[in-house]
């Protein structure tokens, strides 16, 4: 360690080069502190309030917002919504970054294009759409009354409305990885003579478990917390069809705030948990790619 | 064209077609409804519709809050991606992971909690109502709602692109006699440029079709704190479908254009990287 030698070149030379290529301590300092504030205004305090607010009448009343019956059946309905909607985008994720990653064909750019499309409809329009095919002056509107269907202000709308909006997140966590990884080890798979299914199996999924795990914590944060568009399909009846966040929104309009706040942190603590999760995965796809031989830059990363 | 002839793996064609099949169903058919719906008013009738001055306040109030808060977000994002790639400080992780909460974070419990934190008697309210500024109930709450929204948008996308400078270039500037402001202003900046332009585009794009976060700090008066995605509500409760699609159908525009922008400035970026 202390070898004069070493010693004395680092003595001048790092900081020859911190004064060109790096800002002085103030300036790092400062920007440091500007960032921090900034970060505290804006992410920090809403959520100590969350939680400061839900416990403000005391634990009992806490403990009684998120055990009433109707919380407790919003509850069951946003985990009933949530355990439909992310299987159905896994299937649909897994199946698109297959086709994407591993051919070439006409279109492709438009199908990717096709797959981002939820994202950038409004929340708002998401649940209108529905409305517009499904309710009582939609298009198979007439037909669904006389067959006593429904589907608007019921469960199925608000499944419906959820898996639209949560769609495309497993695609686009696996597509940018699948694409980097490329088909060679699938290939030697197939010619080894596996069955496309074990290729699938054994090869592909190890390689993609943690973008795949990734992809799954972030749809289904997606779909238990979405609002816009399930309000618009929900009809907000109460103990039938109030998913947690719209829950939370008739106790604050009934100036129930404790209450509305209780539940609000429940919401938090999911959102809490999912962050914990997506950077443990993060940090694991990061060393699985680090022990990979050709392992390439940095996943190009635009979270979404 | 030789269709993936040369590909030897199995599952293109079921692959595709649940792809094709379940975005058909699932995302083409019902935002096709928006089209065909509109298609029931006449052109007088549609024009009129999308330029009502209490639609044409909505607009203002949507698109002047969204290009805002996208403008305080690119310049904090930046700032918040720098200090994140280039300092090390204790927390640095956690801080790092922190950024994500708007992501993960349901927005009717953002909506809710930023409301609190800024009415009046309000942990931040209450300070800044002597001075005059009320935040909550105002578009200045509209706005906030909106920062919250969009900021990860801006730092997730720069990032990675400060994450991917290479030194050298700065220290070549350096060597060639640059003080560290213009080496930024002149090297680092232009580099990041694509990416914070991105990230701005991200934050706007989200901020226009927000709902949960924006519906309860901003007090919903109609002609003045009114966002368009409030409007299609209300006239989704009157069933006044064909004005709710036609006000949609302007707001659907208005994303698709932002998504091809968006596309074509990242195109652009990985075009120049490429280079």
């Amino acid at each position: 360690m202390a070898t004069s030698v070493m010693d004395r070149p680092s003595i001048t030379a790092p900081r020859a080069v911190s004064r060109a290529t790096a800002e002085s301590r103030v300036v790092r300092w400062t920007l440091i502190g500007v960032a921090l504030v900034f970060l505290a205004l804006v992410l920090v305090l809403p959520l100590a309030l969350v939680f400061v607010q839900a416990f403000s009448k005391g634990l009992p009343v806490y403990w009684e917002a998120i055990t009433e019956p109707d919380a407790l059946s919003a509850a069951k309905l946003t985990l009933l919504v949530a355990s439909i909607a992310v299987p159905i985008n896994l299937i649909f994720g897994v199946a698109a970054a297959w086709c994407i990653s591993k051919f070439e064909f006409r279109g492709k750019h438009l199908l990717i294009t096709l797959i981002d499309l939820p994202f950038a409809v409004s929340p708002v329009i998401s649940g209108m759409i529905f409305v517009l095919l499904f309710g009582a002056h939609g298009w198979f509107g007439s037909w669904m009354s006389e067959h006593g269907i429904k589907i608007i202000f019921a469960v199925p709308g608000i499944v419906l409305a959820t898996t639209f909006v949560t769609a495309p997140f497993i695609a686009r966590e696996l597509i940018p990885l699948m694409q980097e990884q490329g088909s060679e080890e699938e290939e030697a798979a197939i010619v080894l003579g596996a069955s496309g299914w074990q290729t699938f199996s054994r090869v592909t999924l190890p390689n993609i478990k943690w973008g795949l795990l990734y992809g799954l914590i972030l749809c289904n944060a997606r779909a238990m917390g979405e609002f816009g568009a399930v309000s618009v399909v929900s009809g907000h009846i109460r103990g039938e069809t109030n998913t947690l966040p719209l829950h939370v929104e008739i106790l604050y309009n009934e100036y129930a705030f404790a209450a509305s706040f209780a539940v609000a942190s429940v919401l938090t603590l999911l959102a809490l948990v999912t962050l914990a999760l997506k950077t443990l995965v993060e940090w694991q796809q990061r060393r699985a790619l680090a022990d990979r031989p050709h392992a390439a830059d940095t996943p190009e990363r635009i979270a979404a | 064209m030789p269709r993936n002839s040369r590909s030897v793996l199995p599952g293109f064609g079921l692959s595709l077609g649940i792809t094709c099949t379940y975005l058909s169903l699932m995302v083409l058919v019902p935002l096709a409804t928006v089209f065909t719906r509109t298609a029931d008013l006449t052109g007088a009738e549609f024009w009129n519709t999308i330029t009502d001055p209490r639609v044409m306040a909505s607009y203002r109030v949507t698109f002047g809050a969204s290009f805002l808060a996208a403008l305080v977000n690119t310049v904090f994002g930046l700032l918040v991606a720098w200090v994140l790639v280039r300092y090390r400080f204790p927390g640095r992780r956690l801080v790092d992971a922190m950024v994500d909460l708007p992501f993960a974070l349901p927005t009717a419990v953002a909506g809710i909690a930023l409301t609190t934190l800024y009415a009046s008697n309000g942990w931040v309210g209450s300070l800044l109502e002597p001075l005059g500024m009320k935040v909550s109930y105002t578009w200045i709450g509209i706005t906030v709602a909106l920062i919250f929204i969009g900021l990860p948008f801006v730092v997730r996308t720069v990032q990675p692109v400060l994450d991917d400078l290479e030194v050298e270039v700065e220290e070549a500037a350096a060597s060639l006699g640059a003080r560290r402001w213009q080496t930024f202003t002149r090297v680092v900046f232009p580099s990041v440029a694509p990416a914070l332009l991105t990230g701005f585009a991200l934050a706007f794009a989200r901020a226009i079709g927000e709902y949960g976060s924006v519906v309860f700090i901003s007090g919903n008066m109609p002609m003045k704190t009114e966002i368009v995605p409030l409007l299609i509500i209300t006239k989704l409760e009157q069933y006044d479908y064909a004005g709710a699609t036609a006000v949609a159908l302007v707001m659907l525009v208005a994303s698709f254009a932002l998504l091809l922008t968006i596309n074509l400035l990242q195109w652009a970026a990985r075009r120049r990287a490429v280079v």
